[in-house]
């Protein structure tokens, strides 16, 4: 095993370069030595070590906890969010799944509501604001009931954790052909809407979220899992009909915000 | 004290039947309950249409008795006209929001486990559309029939029509194209409905794709049907 | 200065009853009129903003990272402790207050800890509510786990992901606030210095990291829930960004920094692989439920691992610490694990690791047993590693995880400094010299949700508040200063990159103050890192500008406050003489190896005062007294 950062493999990278918001960006060539043990980030790091003592601007790309979990880190490896491996962030891909020789493409998170701000790094906020028109339940600091006296069916709560495994990322919008947002958000409404701390809010939720999540600009969604296939916290695709269902009935059911204002 | 949040977040604003219409949601499920209505007159059509097999005289009954009732007759038109066109309408500004969407694509993508004929629904779509049109033109208002059109004539203005090879080139691909589109579109109609468990996901699929290819071959039978001199007049 | 740590009188179990009951209070109309700044969104920032916007405060809350959801909080998997007793196996309040100072190597403040016992069963009734999808028995009820060092079982949990399931809890609720205007968020802005009016806390500057641009806020109180300093070491557990600024900035402006020294090395991570590594993963150690810890009998075993019969293992914590075996406490854990490896009997690359194997507890419980507990951390060692460790044994080896030190706070959780609050990992009150596992969430949780809302209130109710804004000369001076200090790392255009010193900083404190301590290694490292920091400021390379998104600007600025923090990490651990849970000197121990504490001399906490760039500290002590418990030899034998 080869304590050098500089080793066995050599690789062409062709990564997206774009200085700000209003620059129109291009793709830049780089050659990198890497070795199998590294991961993918640390490659880039090695990389931006280089063009620092070159001289050269080095590569943004955000990351964090690099344990696969914050969700900070994200970009596009040949076509495909947080690279080839599925199911997995790429702080979490190792650069034993490549070979010497081979040539990769780095893209930034592609959608009108993810504007890049440099480089690989994109502004995610739009995620936020969909969790601030409803991913929640409004329950206030010390009003809680003793906790034993909500009863969760165990499947119920493994649904719940199943779906609330979703890490923000954003390569779900990614992956989506049409840019959409669905598996996030359907996560969360899922998340809430199968336990029973969630009902009372249940169809408001869904449709402030979903709501939101059009506002956003993100695309529709035809169901044919490309997000699932990428997502890190392997939420399932099911989600989304089930947020469906809910949507629908909530628009039948509830009242036009309207008319339920007004009580501040 | 507190401010309740929902209160503050949308004091006041559109219905929740225009923000039905407004949301990609909202469109889906008006996708999957035109879906509905056209998939069971594509299958009503083409079973209809099989009577063909079982005789001349009685597929001619069949088209004599649907035009019995004016009333019935248009109300069904009206209702399918409604369908394709909400169908279409949400369909293509779906379209349009979701090139919006993403407004510089990747230089490359790969594609995972998205199916041909989900990624090219919108193609798929606008083909059939395109045959409908010249479908009717073709066998209901006749102007568009290759040889000579007779009202109410089923059998014969098909067989007449399937003697030329330029109608039934574009009925052979406009088949194969509703196929494909309903390959994906029945699937999905389920999940744009929200009727989907985990348990069942597979064998709705593989029931879609089995409904699909039966309707696309049991349509594009009948021309060749009429080629391979079958069914003659 | 004479420390007064405001702890409560009567017995211990009501202090933070009486504490609560003679509160000044805001009224609740008046709430909208003051302002408190939050700095961080954690479990401690997030749960505290979210709470002040619901009581009716304005908040500004503050994070580096890109959304509030990010906070490393999420990065914990073990669980949550609450002495709830739902097992039924005799748990307390009192035990869970015992066993948390017991583990803290009776460091820790008595009073701080049994109200973080206390509240720990309404953080479970809190985060329930919220929708935090906890373990469950089939009948619906919260499902518990044993974790280290406790020999009950009180640990609530959300698969491995209880940290990011309590964090998201927060964050929802915060998002909430932020949904109502009651709370302002700001993303990717860091703190980088902490203003101060008439002596009270009263703002902050910041640097948009999104524009470089500097700006200053004002409010009425000022919030630290920045985590910990881990980061210090380079190679640590804590996320890529982690790092001491804030709580640095504010020490630089006259808060007190208690017991830097006592610092965590957590026993299960995964060990290092070559020098480009940029962290080190932890895995939950709630592994050591089923996993055995071992080193080959003799050095330089050269037949493969499933070769290896038992007679030639040694399960050393199993023979060492009988009743507790592979649950001993982390501190204990790492240090054994490093003696195996100073011995030479180390496993993998360099030496530096010992086997946790799984291979009994598979036969035992089946595969499908063990994939269902710990198949998200398999998973994950597998992806780093390329082992399976279904079928070889884990190699782990400890890391900086944790510190327990920080801003030194009255009970109150209020710094020296009026109006500035410290809560959660930046505070230095709860965990004593060591913290237990599943602790760390229930803390930063109690400060923000049920400690901080209520104190900041008694310190606003108080009054002597002045009306100011930003265009007060503190902020300038303080925007004036930042500016120098950004242009000189940028200035200072020599050779060597942030990342290569910020190595060669972890490395010296690895070596010289890490797992174990002397009096030498700390001289040797105090005297390189101010030679090291002297030439960082002139041999710095800094590519780009200040006012632009500038990753290695931020980065060369948290590095630079890393090695004033290092040097006081050493000065405190050098003036320590004595072992106690995290700090361990070699000069102090058992014939076992066991660490021996000097109750007689050193059972005060640490708080330095900031005397100036290269001044000594000044030593500030708060003795600790024991009203409750008797001081005793902490043993897991």
């Amino acid at each position: 095993m080869s304590a050098n950062g500089h080793g066995g493999m050599k690789l062409t990278l062709d990564i997206w370069r774009q200085k700000n918001a209003s620059d129109p960006g291009r793709f830049v060539r780089y050659q990198v030595a890497a070795n199998e043990h590294m991961s993918f980030l640390e490659m880039l790091d090695v990389l931006n070590q280089d063009l620092i003592t070159k001289g050269e601007e080095p590569l943004a790309f955000d990351s964090d906890c690099r344990e696969g979990i914050c969700g900070m880190c994200g970009f596009v490896i040949n076509g495909s969010p947080h690279g080839p491996t599925h199911g997995a962030t790429v702080c979490q891909l190792h650069m034993r799944f490549f070979k010497d020789g081979d040539s990769l493409t780095l893209e930034p998170w592609r959608a009108k509501a993810f504007p890049i701000l440099k480089d690989l790094v994109v502004n995610r906020a739009a995620l936020d604001r969909i969790i601030q028109a409803g991913g929640y339940i409004s329950t206030r600091t010390g009003s809680a009931p003793e906790a034993n006296s909500i009863l969760v069916p165990k499947e119920s709560s493994d649904i719940a954790m199943e779906a609330a495994a979703c890490i923000g990322c954003g390569a779900c919008v990614a992956a989506c052909p049409n840019a959409s947002a669905h598996l996030f958000t359907s996560a969360k409404i899922t998340h809430l809407g199968v336990l029973p701390q969630g009902q009372p809010e249940r169809y408001t939720r869904v449709l402030d979220m979903m709501n939101q999540t059009t506002a956003e600009g993100f695309g529709h969604c035809t169901l044919m899992g490309e997000c699932e296939a990428v997502c890190p916290g392997h939420v399932s695709l099911e989600v989304i009909p089930r947020m469906n269902a809910d949507f629908f009935k909530g628009s039948l059911k509830k009242r036009d915000p309207k008319a339920v204002a007004g009580g501040a | 004290m507190s401010v309740t949040t929902k209160d503050a977040v949308i004091a006041s604003g559109p219905s929740r039947l225009s923000l039905f219409w407004m949301s990609t949601v909202g469109k889906k499920v008006l996708m999957a309950l035109s879906g509905i209505i056209l998939f069971a007159y594509v299958v009503a059509h083409m079973l209809g249409n099989m009577q063909l097999y079982l005789g001349i005289e009685l597929i001619n009954g069949y088209a004599r008795l649907l035009h019995l009732n004016q009333g019935f007759l248009w109300s069904a038109r009206i209702v399918l006209l409604v369908a394709v066109g909400v169908h279409a309408i949400a369909g293509i500004e779906l379209w349009i929001n979701k090139r919006e969407a993403r407004p510089i694509p990747y230089r490359s993508k790969e594609n995972i486990q998205a199916t041909t004929a989900s990624r090219t629904m919108i193609l798929t779509g606008v083909i059939i559309a395109a045959f409908i049109v010249y479908h009717v033109l073709d066998l209901t208002v006749g102007v568009a029939h290759a040889g000579p059109y007779v009202h109410l004539e089923a059998a014969g203005n098909l067989i007449t029509g399937f003697s030329h090879p330029l109608p039934v080139v574009l009925y052979i691909v406009a088949m194969i194209a509703l196929g494909f589109h309903l390959w994906h579109g029945v699937y999905s109609m389920f999940g744009s409905l929200g009727l989907s468990h985990p348990r069942y996901t597979v064998g709705v699929k593989r029931l879609a794709a089995l409904a699909a290819t039966l309707i696309a071959l049991g349509n594009i039978s009948f021309p060749v049907a009429v080629l391979t001199g079958l069914v003659h007049g | 200065m004479a420390l007064d740590s405001r702890i409560p009188g009567g017995p211990l179990e009501n202090k933070w009853s009486e504490r609560k009951d003679h509160m000044k209070m805001v009224n609740p109309s008046n709430k909208r009129k003051y302002t408190v700044i939050v700095v961080g969104t954690g479990l401690a920032g997030g749960a505290a903003a979210a709470s002040l916007g619901e009581l009716g405060y304005n908040v500004l809350n503050f994070c580096y990272q890109d959304s509030p959801r990010r906070a490393h909080s999420i990065a914990a998997q073990g669980g949550i402790n609450g002495a709830k007793n739902y097992q039924n196996d005799g748990d307390s309040v009192y035990r869970l207050f015992y066993d948390t100072i017991k583990g803290g190597d009776f460091r820790a403040r008595e009073a701080n800890v049994y109200r973080l016992a206390e509240v720990s069963v309404n953080i479970i009734d809190q985060c329930a509510a919220q929708g935090v999808p906890f373990g469950r028995e089939y009948g619906g009820t919260l499902a518990n786990r044993s974790f280290g060092g406790a020999q009950v079982s009180r640990t609530f949990y959300a698969r491995g992901q209880t940290g990011q399931q309590l964090l998201l809890g927060a964050y929802q609720a915060l998002e909430r606030q932020v949904a109502t205007g009651q709370v302002k968020m700001y993303s990717r802005h860091e703190m980088l210095d902490l203003v101060l009016i008439d002596g009270r806390a009263r703002g902050i500057v910041v640097r948009n990291l999104e524009t470089g641009k500097i700006q200053s806020f004002i409010g009425d109180a000022v919030m630290l829930c920045t985590g910990g300093y881990a980061n210090a070491f380079y190679l640590s557990t804590n996320a890529k960004n982690c790092n001491t600024s804030a709580i640095w900035r504010a020490h630089r402006r006259g808060a007190l920094f208690a017991n830097p020294c006592y610092t965590q090395i957590h026993p299960t991570c995964i060990p290092k692989s070559g020098d480009y590594q940029s962290k080190l993963t932890l895995m939950s150690e709630s592994l050591r439920n089923d996993g055995r810890i071992w080193v080959p009998k003799k050095k330089g075993e050269q037949r493969p691992v499933d070769q290896i019969p038992e007679e030639d293992r040694d399960y050393y914590l199993e023979r060492i610490y009988p009743s507790y075996g592979n649950l001993a406490p982390r501190d204990v854990s790492s240090r054994q694990a490093k003696y195996r490896c100073d011995e030479g009997l180390g496993v993998g690359p360099g030496g530096l690791g010992v086997y946790l194997d799984f291979s009994e507890a598979i036969k035992r419980l089946g595969q499908n047993v063990i994939a269902e507990r710990y198949g998200n951390l398999f998973e994950m060692y597998e992806r780093i590693t390329g082992e399976n460790p279904y079928q070889v044994p884990m190699r782990i080896y400890p890391a900086a995880h944790y510190t327990m030190g920080g801003l030194w706070v009255d009970y109150d959780l209020m710094s020296n400094v009026p109006g500035l609050f410290v809560g959660g990992e930046a505070n230095f009150s709860d965990h004593g010299a060591n913290r237990l596992g599943a602790s760390a969430l229930m803390q930063g949780l109690a400060d923000g949700y049920f400690v901080l809302p209520l104190t900041v209130g008694d310190y606003l109710a108080s009054g002597g508040i002045k009306k100011a804004d930003t265009s007060h000369a503190a902020f300038k001076d303080a925007e004036r200063e930042i500016n120098t200090r950004l242009d000189k790392l940028l200035g200072a255009k020599g050779k060597r990159t942030v990342d290569s010193y910020w190595r060669e900083l972890g490395t010296i404190l690895w070596d010289e103050c890490g797992m174990a301590r002397s009096k030498e290694s700390l001289q040797r490292a105090l005297t390189k890192i101010p030679v090291l920091r002297e030439e960082y400021w002139k041999n710095l390379k800094v590519p780009g500008s200040g006012n632009d998104f500038n990753q290695e600007l931020e980065k060369a600025n948290r590095v630079a406050d890393f090695f004033e923090l290092g040097e006081l990490l050493c000065a405190d651990a050098l003036d320590r003489n004595e072992s106690c849970g995290g700090h361990f000197r070699t000069e102090y121990q058992t014939p076992d190896g066991e660490a021996k504490r000097n109750d007689a001399e050193y059972a005060y906490v640490a708080a330095w005062g900031w005397k100036g760039e290269n001044q000594k500290p000044e030593l500030h002590k708060e003795p600790l007294v024991y009203e409750k418990i008797q001081l005793a030899t902490r043993s897991y034998k």
